[in-house]
C-alpha cells in the first residue's frame, strides 16, 4: 500500500513537472573576444525566435522557454566550458543554442554537452573538423562546414581571373580548417597559392607578416581571419605598405566593421558568407524590422538554431534533451509543410496536430549528413566603400 | 630597373619598419639600463610603466581631442605627451616611495628588487587595464602617409611601391632628439655627471657629497619620460594594447643586455641589433632575391629562415648567445 502510494505520488509529480514547464535555452556565443561585434545581434536573433514561440503559447502543455546567456570569448575553451557547465548545472538549461567560434564549440560540446546530454545548435560554428567530432547525435549546426566554404571561395576567386593568391589564417581551428579546405579546392580547379601563412591575433603590428605574403606576391591576397582582430590588422598593414590593395574575405571577415575600417580603400574586393536569397531571408528581415540587423553574418542561422530546438521539442513533447536529439532533423528536412520565420505558431500548432513539417526558416535549413547545414552562401564585392550582394550560390 | 626595384622593396618591408622598431627599443632599452645603471636592479614593471604613460597620453589626447584641439598634420598625441610623462613621473615617484625605498634603505640584494618590480609589474598591470580596458585603442591622428605606394609608384614608375607613415619619420626624429638631449645631459651637465659617479660607484659618489635621494629623484623623472615617450611612439605607429606593452619587455631587456647593462650607448644599439635580426630573420626574400638574382637563379621558394610566429623566439636566442659568449655586452656594460 506504502509502495503504491508512493509511486502514485511520483507519477503525480513526474506529470506536473512535464506539464507548463519553463525551460531553460542557454545562448553561449562570444559576447567578448575577437567576433564581440557580431554576437550581440546573433543573441537577439535567437531570443526572437523564443519570444516567438512564448507569444504563440502553443509549446506543448503550455510550456514557456526563456534564456541564458553566457559568454564563450570565443577563443578560451576552458572559459567556455566552464561557462556551458554552469548553465548546465546550476541554470539547468535544456539545451545550448551555440557556440559560436569553432575551437570553442568543439571544447564544450565534449567536455559539457556530451558528458551531460544536452542537444547543442551552433549557428556559426564552421570547421570541418566538427563534422567528425563524436557527438552521440546531440550536435547540429545551421551553419555550413567550411569544407564546402573553401569550394565555393575557390569558385568565386577563379570566376574573377585571379590564379594566384596568397594566403593567410588566423591560428585556430576555424582559421586553419578553412584555409586548408580552400588550398585544397583551389589547387584542384588550377590555381597557385604563393604562400599559406598563418597569423597570431591581438598583436599590435603585422608588418612582418605582410613582409612575408608581399614577398610571396599573388593577384589578391585570401584572409581567413576575424574582423575585429589580426584580420583587420593584416588588412591595414597590407594597405599601408601598398602590398596589396584587393582581398578577399570569408565570413569570418564580413561585417559592418570592415565597411567602417576600410570603405572605399579596398574596393574591389571579394568575398563571401553564409546567407540565401530565399524568401526566408526576406521574410526574416521584415519580421526583425529595425529592432537589430538581421543581414548581420550568422544573426539568421542563429533564429533557426533557436527555431530548430524548440520545434524539435514540440515534436518530441518533451524538454528531455535525449529525446528531442531525435526530432531535429526530422522538423528541418523534407517531407512536411514549410515554415518561414515569423510562422513558428503555425508550426507549433501544425506539429500538435500531427503534421509533418519542413523548416526552411529565414537560411533555408537544409541538414546534411551528421547534422549540419548544406549551405548556401551570398557572394559579395566592395564597391564605393559598400558591401555589395553579386549573387547567391 | 630590376635592381631598384629590389632596393624599394627591400627598404619598404625591411628597411623602414625595422628603422622605426629599433628606435622604439632603443628608448625602451635606454630606461631600462637607466634604472639597471644608477638604481642598480632590472626593472620588470618597465613595459607597463611604457603602458601605462601611453594611457595617459591617450586619454589627454582624447580630451584635446574633444576640445577641438588638434595638431594640425602632426598626431595630437604629441600635445598630450607632457601630461601623459607628468603622470607617470608622479606614478613612479610613489612607487619609489612606497616600494623601492624600503629596499633600497636595508640594501637588499639586486635579486630581491627584481622580485619587487614584478609585483609592481602586476600593479600597473592592472591599473592600465582597469582604467582603459584590455582592448586596441588607436589614437593616431593628423597626416598618416608622408609618402604612399600608390604615389610612390606613380611617380618612380617601379613596380614596387614604398610607403612612408609619418608616425615612423616622428619617431625616428623623436628618438634622435630624445638620445641628443639625455647625452648631454649625463655628460655636460652637474647633474648628470653626479648621476654617472653614483652609478660607477655608490660609496665614493657618497663621500663626495653627491645628494642620493636627489640622484634616484632626477633618475626615476627621466625614466618616466623615456618609457612615455617610448610608448606613444609605439603606440603611435602600430596600436596600444596592454598585453603587447608588457610583451615588448623581452625584446626590450634584450636590447638592453645585447647593448651591455647600464650602458646608454649600448642600449641604443641593442635596440638596433634586435629590431633587425627580428625582421631579418623573419623576412621572406624570395622577391627582393627574384628582382637581384639573374632568372635561373631565381629561388622558387620563399627564402624564409623562421615564420613570422617565431619573432620573438630570436630575441630569446640573441639573448642567450649574448649571455653566453659576452655576459656584459658589446658595449661591456655590467654583467648581469
Amino acid at each position: 500500500m506504502k509502495k503504491l502510494l508512493l509511486a502514485t505520488t511520483a507519477t503525480a509529480l513526474l506529470a506536473g513537472a512535464a506539464s507548463a514547464e519553463d525551460i531553460k535555452l542557454g545562448i553561449i556565443l562570444g559576447f567578448t573576444g575577437p567576433i564581440e561585434s557580431l554576437t550581440p545581434s546573433m543573441a537577439a536573433g535567437a531570443e526572437l525566435a523564443i519570444q516567438e514561440v512564448n507569444d504563440s503559447g502553443k509549446l506543448f502543455d503550455g510550456s514557456t522557454v526563456s534564456a541564458v546567456q553566457a559568454d564563450s570569448t570565443c577563443v578560451d575553451s576552458a572559459a567556455a566550458t566552464a561557462a556551458a557547465e554552469r548553465l548546465i548545472t546550476s541554470d539547468g538549461i535544456k539545451g545550448i543554442m551555440g557556440a559560436d567560434c569553432s575551437g570553442v564549440t568543439g571544447a564544450i560540446l565534449a567536455n559539457a554537452a556530451v558528458p551531460n546530454g544536452i542537444v547543442m545548435i551552433s549557428p556559426s560554428a564552421t570547421s570541418p573538423a566538427l563534422s567528425t567530432a563524436e557527438d552521440n547525435g546531440l550536435f547540429f549546426r545551421t551553419a555550413p562546414s567550411d569544407a564546402r566554404q573553401g569550394q565555393i571561395m575557390a569558385d568565386v576567386l577563379m570566376e574573377e581571373g585571379i590564379e594566384t593568391v596568397a594566403l593567410t589564417y588566423t591560428n585556430n581551428d576555424y582559421g586553419k580548417g578553412l584555409a586548408d579546405s580552400f588550398q585544397q579546392a583551389y589547387e584542384e580547379a588550377g590555381g597557385t597559392i604563393t604562400i599559406s601563412a598563418a597569423h597570431e591575433d591581438g598583436k599590435a603590428d603585422y608588418s612582418a607578416e605582410v613582409a612575408s605574403l608581399a614577398s610571396a606576391g599573388g593577384d589578391r591576397l585570401v584572409v581567413a581571419g576575424y574582423v575585429d582582430q589580426g584580420g583587420s590588422g593584416i588588412v591595414r598593414a597590407a594597405l599601408d605598405s601598398g602590398a596589396f590593395d584587393s582581398f578577399h574575405f570569408p565570413d569570418g571577415m564580413i561585417g559592418t566593421k570592415l565597411e567602417e575600417n576600410f570603405g572605399e580603400e579596398i574596393d574591389g574586393s571579394t568575398g563571401q558568407h553564409p546567407g540565401t536569397d530565399s524568401e526566408g531571408a526576406s521574410m526574416f528581415g521584415e519580421l526583425v524590422g529595425d529592432k537589430f540587423d538581421a543581414t548581420s553574418p550568422f544573426t539568421p542561422e542563429s533564429y533557426d538554431a533557436a527555431a530548430l530546438i524548440l520545434l524539435a521539442m514540440q515534436a518530441a513533447g518533451s524538454s528531455d534533451p535525449a529525446a528531442y536529439k531525435e526530432k531535429v532533423m526530422e522538423v528541418a528536412n523534407e517531407p512536411g509543410e514549410k515554415i518561414y520565420p515569423g510562422e513558428l505558431d503555425k508550426a507549433l500548432e501544425l506539429i500538435a496536430n500531427g503534421t509533418d513539417i519542413d523548416y526552411v526558416g529565414a537560411t533555408a535549413v537544409e541538414l546534411i549528413g551528421p547534422g549540419e547545414s548544406a549551405g548556401s552562401y551570398r557572394q559579395v564585392v566592395f564597391d564605393g566603400g559598400k558591401l555589395t550582394t553579386v549573387k547567391y550560390r | 630597373m630590376d635592381l631598384m626595384n629590389a632596393i624599394v622593396a627591400l627598404t619598404n618591408f625591411v628597411l623602414i619598419p625595422g628603422i622605426a622598431y629599433g628606435s622604439q627599443l632603443a628608448i625602451g632599452a635606454l630606461g631600462v639600463t637607466m634604472v639597471y645603471g644608477i638604481l642598480r636592479f632590472s626593472n620588470f614593471a618597465h613595459g607597463d610603466t611604457m603602458a601605462f604613460g601611453t594611457m595617459i597620453t591617450i586619454l589627454a589626447t582624447w580630451g584635446l581631442q574633444a576640445a577641438g584641439i588638434t595638431a594640425g598634420p602632426l598626431p595630437t598625441a604629441l600635445l598630450a605627451l607632457p601630461i601623459g610623462i607628468a603622470a607617470t613621473a608622479i606614478l613612479v615617484l610613489t612607487t619609489d616611495r612606497l616600494v623601492y625605498r624600503f629596499y633600497r634603505e636595508v640594501r637588499a640584494k639586486p635579486v630581491i628588487l627584481v622580485i619587487v618590480s614584478i609585483g609592481v609589474m602586476f600593479v600597473m598591470n592592472g591599473i592600465v587595464r582597469f582604467v582603459i580596458g584590455p582592448d586596441d585603442q588607436n589614437f593616431a591622428d593628423g597626416e598618416r602617409f608622408l609618402v604612399t605606394a600608390r604615389e610612390f609608384k606613380a611617380w618612380s614608375g617601379l613596380e614596387e611601391g614604398l610607403a612612408i607613415k609619418s608616425t615612423q619619420v616622428l619617431t625616428v626624429v623623436t628618438a634622435v632628439i630624445v638620445v641628443a638631449l639625455l647625452f648631454w645631459f649625463l655628460n655636460r651637465t652637474r647633474t648628470g655627471k653626479s648621476m654617472r659617479a653614483y652609478s660607477d660607484n655608490e660609496d665614493l659618489a657618497l663621500l663626495s657629497g653627491i645628494n642620493p635621494e636627489r640622484v634616484v629623484l632626477v633618475t626615476w623623472l627621466i625614466v618616466a619620460a623615456l618609457a612615455t615617450v617610448a610608448g606613444v611612439l609605439y603606440g603611435l605607429d602600430k596600436s596600444f594594447k596592454p598585453f603587447t606593452y608588457f610583451q615588448l619587455l623581452l625584446p626590450i631587456f634584450a636590447a638592453a643586455i645585447v647593448g651591455g647593462l647600464g650602458s646608454p650607448l649600448g642600449a641604443i644599439a641593442g635596440g638596433f641589433v634586435i629590431a633587425f635580426s627580428e625582421v631579418f630573420v623573419t623576412y621572406a626574400w624570395k622577391k627582393v632575391l627574384a628582382y637581384s638574382l639573374p632568372e635561373p637563379l631565381e629561388p622558387s621558394g620563399l627564402v624564409q629562415l623562421l615564420s613570422t610566429d617565431y619573432k620573438f623566439a630570436v630575441s630569446f636566442i640573441i639573448l642567450l648567445v649574448v649571455l653566453l659568449f659576452r655576459p656584459t655586452g658589446l658595449f661591456r656594460g655590467k654583467s648581469v
